[in-house]
Formats: structure tokens, C-alpha cells, sequence
């Protein structure tokens, strides 16, 4: 890896300011992106929709959810519970995130209906709105990492490391997500999310708050009816307890890298994992490949990994090296925030575009 | 009077896909269905600016292969967000082993 060093001009990281509207007007917002070069008919069979690999691994998800949930309730009180729930928070706090992601993007399932259900129940495990996450993920394919105009980005910089750690934790993930699930049931639709949600969708987005709100409200009482932790322990807590590995993963997509550029390969990192991580995740630690072809299913993303990583950074060897780089680059940006961490393209990879990355080079150099 | 243009030979469609066809400053997507029939609609999404003939063709839809936002290519209407608005579409036919869409009426 390498790095670049340049003078700071400072963000806006909303999309009601002005960094939204200079990203449209720099041609940075619903632009042309960079692809690899991958044969129609050869993407046709990766495009694929089946529905084996998901019903298979939903089934073994929401198994291992009923027998360690189970199992947590059956010894609570004792530290017999401590594994038990351990398992349980990382299949609830962590694993919904993908499986909402997946379902998300339509692809895990062929059946509509069983994308949509998943992606209900992993919406409310998650704490994510159904509605309003699936237009901001779509904004976020369209506008990956453009300041003003992703509602997704999950790092700022200069970076709050503090802040970064507690996501580990949920906080403040979870207080953010109940504000807007909050918020949201009793009616109000803030202006980012106006940004992208139109008018037709958002009684649909106060009506899936609600629900969740009240499931929550419920768990609650039944909490304080049985002067108990454990319903809390089951439903919403593990994205307190369990949520660990959803942030361990997802820091790595975007973290440290490039912001307004039209090249996934400068913005996203492509990751080698152990097989549970990459269980638990469905794959996205392909995340260069996901994001240039979204419509790759999860099952799919190694054989497109295979195909393209020639025209590819490599990919970083695992979670522990991925993230000494990220870190480092994270620290440095604490005092010098336009640091990036640049990854280098093989020999054999078509180069950069220049053309294409000008404004964040621009900014660097502090003229934009 | 309609205005046919041709577009290529049946063949150079698989059964069951979308080509591209940029006419006249427009881009168009054109279908053949497992069936053997053919259809033609705009070729960009109405949620974003992709082109549609980069996606996937599941029965009767098109998918587009940014947002998974799918339109039934037979009618133009939209199917699953993140669109919400329908697709023009445009007569097709088959001549002498030739395609040929109808572009009256295309802005």
C-alpha cells in the first residue's frame, strides 16, 4: 500500500448541504462507474438466481438462533447461559445484517416472497426501517462514498476512534437507528431521508416503524412484568452483546478509502476470511465485487472474485491485516484527514482513471 | 405511419435476454422471451440512469442490474422498488428473420 498526503478542505457529511450539490455538479452523483470487463453471457449465469444456497443456510441460521436462544434461556441465571448467548448474539446482532443486506438487494433468494421475508425479520433485528434502508442502500449503490450524496458512509473523517469502538458495542449505533425508528412511528420523516425516499413510500416507512416500535415496546413490558432480563437478552439486546461482528466486517468495506471517486477499487475492500466470518457475513468481504456488480448473488461472489482479480487490488490476507492498515491509515487521518489509503492495482489491471477520480484529487491538492 | 427500424436478426438474441439498441439519440432495451417472442422498452431505468440491457431477464421482467428495481418488460410496469415508474414500451415484430421495433410516438 501507499498513501497520499494533501492539505484538508473540510466535509459536509449531510445531504442537505453543500456537498450534495457540488458532487451533482462535479457529474459525481448517478455516474458512470468502473467495471471490470466480464462477458455477457458469462455474467448472465453468475446473475443467477437460485434458491438452495439461501433456504439452506437460512434454515441453518434460524436453527442455531431457536437452539442457542434456547438453550440461554434454559440455563439463565447460571454461567452455563454465557455460551449460549454468545452464539445467539452474533446469529441475531451480526448475521441480520447481512442477510437484511442480501435480501435487500433481492438477490439471496429467486423467490420474491422469501427475500422479502427475511429481509423483514432482518430489517427489525437489525433496527433498520425496512423502507427507508432499502432507498438509502439504493443510494448508496448509486452515489458509493460521494460525500453529500451517500447516506451510507460509515466513517468520517477526521475520524472519532472513541466513537468507532463503541460501535462495537452498538453505541451509539442503536440509539441512532431507535431515534429514527422513533421518530419515524409517530409520523415524521427527517430531510436526509426526504432526500431519498419519495412522497409514495414514506406512509409504508411510518407504518414498518410502528411495528417495530411496538414489538420493542412489548419486549419491554414484558421485562418489566417479569422483572427480567432475559426477553431483553433475546430481542434487542444482542445488537448490543452481539453486534461485534457486523462492525469488525463492515468497518472493512469502505474504511479508510477513497472518497469521491468513480472506481470501486479505490473506495472498497476486498477481504480473505475464515469460512464462519464469511458464513456469518454471506460473503461480503467481496466487497470491490459486490459493489461493481450488485446483482451478483452472495453465493456466487467467489466464483466473480476468480474471474476478475486480475484487474483487482489484492485482496487483503485477512481480517487481522486488513485491519492494521485500515488503523494505521485511521490514525493518521486523526491529524492529517485527506490521508487515504490507496490500493495498488496489479500489473495486470487496467489503471485508475484520472479523469474519473479528478475532484478527490483535486481536494487533495486543496483547489477543489 | 409507424416508423420501424430494424434492430438485428432474431438470432442475435438468446431466448430469454435483452440487447441494447441506441437509435436516433435514445437507448433502447429489446427482448426476446423464452417463447421466442419479442418486445422492446426504453432502455434506462426510470429510478436511475442504467441501462436495463445489463440486467437480468427473469420470465417476464427485467431487472435492473444497479438496484434490482424489476419491470414486467411486456407492459412497462414497474415491479419492485426502487422504481416506481412504468417503462415506455414499443411495438415489436419479427420480419423475414429480422427485428424491427416501432418508434412512433419515442421522445
Amino acid at each position: 500500500m501507499t498513501a497520499l498526503l494533501t492539505p484538508f478542505v473540510p466535509r459536509d457529511y449531510s445531504l442537505t448541504g453543500p456537498e450534495g450539490a457540488r458532487a451533482v455538479e462535479a457529474g459525481l452523483s448517478s455516474a458512470e462507474w468502473y467495471h471490470s470487463d466480464v462477458s455477457r453471457k458469462v455474467m448472465k449465469d453468475l446473475m443467477q438466481r437460485r434458491d438452495a444456497p439461501a433456504v439452506r443456510d437460512t434454515a441453518v441460521w434460524l436453527a442455531l438462533l431457536l437452539a442457542s436462544g434456547a438453550g440461554g434461556v434454559a440455563t439463565w441465571g447460571t454461567w452455563g447461559a454465557l455460551p449460549f448467548f454468545l452464539v445467539y448474539g452474533v446469529l441475531y446482532g451480526s448475521a441480520c445484517d447481512s442477510r437484511w443486506h442480501e435480501c435487500g438487494h433481492g438477490t439471496a433468494f429467486r423467490t420474491t416472497w422469501m427475500n422479502d421475508v427475511v429481509y423483514h425479520i432482518a430489517s427489525f433485528m437489525v433496527m433498520r426501517n425496512p423502507v427507508n434502508w432499502r432507498w438509502s442502500h439504493a443510494r448508496h449503490h448509486t452515489d458509493t462514498i460521494i460525500v453529500g450524496r451517500d447516506p451510507e458512509i460509515g466513517h468520517f473523517r477526521p475520524p472519532q476512534l472513541m466513537m468507532t469502538a463503541l460501535h462495537f458495542i452498538g453505541i451509539p449505533d442503536i440509539w441512532m437507528h431507535f431515534r429514527i425508528l422513533a421518530r419515524n412511528a409517530v409520523g415524521i420523516i427527517a430531510p436526509d431521508e426526504a432526500d431519498y425516499i419519495p412522497d409514495s413510500e414514506r406512509p409504508k416507512a411510518i407504518f414498518a416503524a410502528r411495528v417495530h416500535v411496538a414489538i420493542y415496546a412489548a419486549a419491554g413490558i414484558w421485562a418489566l412484568a417479569s422483572w427480567s432480563m432475559l426477553p431483553l437478552m433475546l430481542i434487542g439486546g444482542p445488537r448490543i452483546y452481539g453486534t461485534w461482528h457486523m462492525v469488525m466486517t463492515g468497518l472493512l468495506q469502505h474504511g479508510g478509502l477513497a472518497e469521491d471517486v468513480l472506481d470501486h477499487r479505490l473506495n472498497s475492500r476486498t477481504v480473505n476470511m475464515n469460512p464462519v466470518s464469511r458464513w456469518i457475513y454471506w460473503n461480503m468481504n467481496y466487497h470491490v465485487e459486490h459493489h461493481m456488480f450488485p446483482m451478483v448473488p452472495y453465493h456466487a461472489l467467489p466464483r466473480l472474485h476468480a474471474l476478475i482479480k486480475d484487474d483487482l487490488p489484492q485482496p487483503d490476507p485477512s481480517i487481522w491485516a486488513a485491519y492494521k492498515g485500515m488503523i494505521a491509515t485511521f490514525w493518521r487521518q486523526r491529524t492529517d484527514p485527506a490521508y487515504t489509503q490507496l490500493r495498488v492495482l496489479p500489473p495486470t489491471a487496467r489503471p485508475y482513471r484520472a479523469d474519473l477520480h479528478q475532484i478527490e484529487m483535486a481536494r487533495k491538492r486543496g483547489v477543489a | 405511419m409507424s416508423l420501424w427500424v430494424v434492430v438485428c436478426t432474431v438470432d442475435d438474441i438468446d431466448p430469454e435476454d435483452v440487447i441494447r439498441f441506441d437509435h436516433g439519440g435514445k437507448s433502447f432495451a429489446v427482448y426476446r422471451s423464452a417463447k421466442g417472442e419479442v418486445f422492446a422498452t426504453d432502455g434506462l431505468c426510470t429510478h436511475e440512469q442504467v441501462h436495463l440491457a445489463d440486467g437480468l431477464v427473469i420470465d417476464d421482467t427485467i431487472e435492473c442490474p444497479k438496484h434490482n428495481g424489476r419491470f414486467n418488460y411486456r407492459t412497462g410496469a414497474p415491479l419492485r422498488a426502487p422504481v416506481c415508474v412504468a417503462l415506455a414500451t414499443y411495438p415489436a415484430r419479427v420480419t423475414d428473420g429480422m427485428i424491427e421495433i416501432s418508434l412512433e410516438g419515442a421522445a
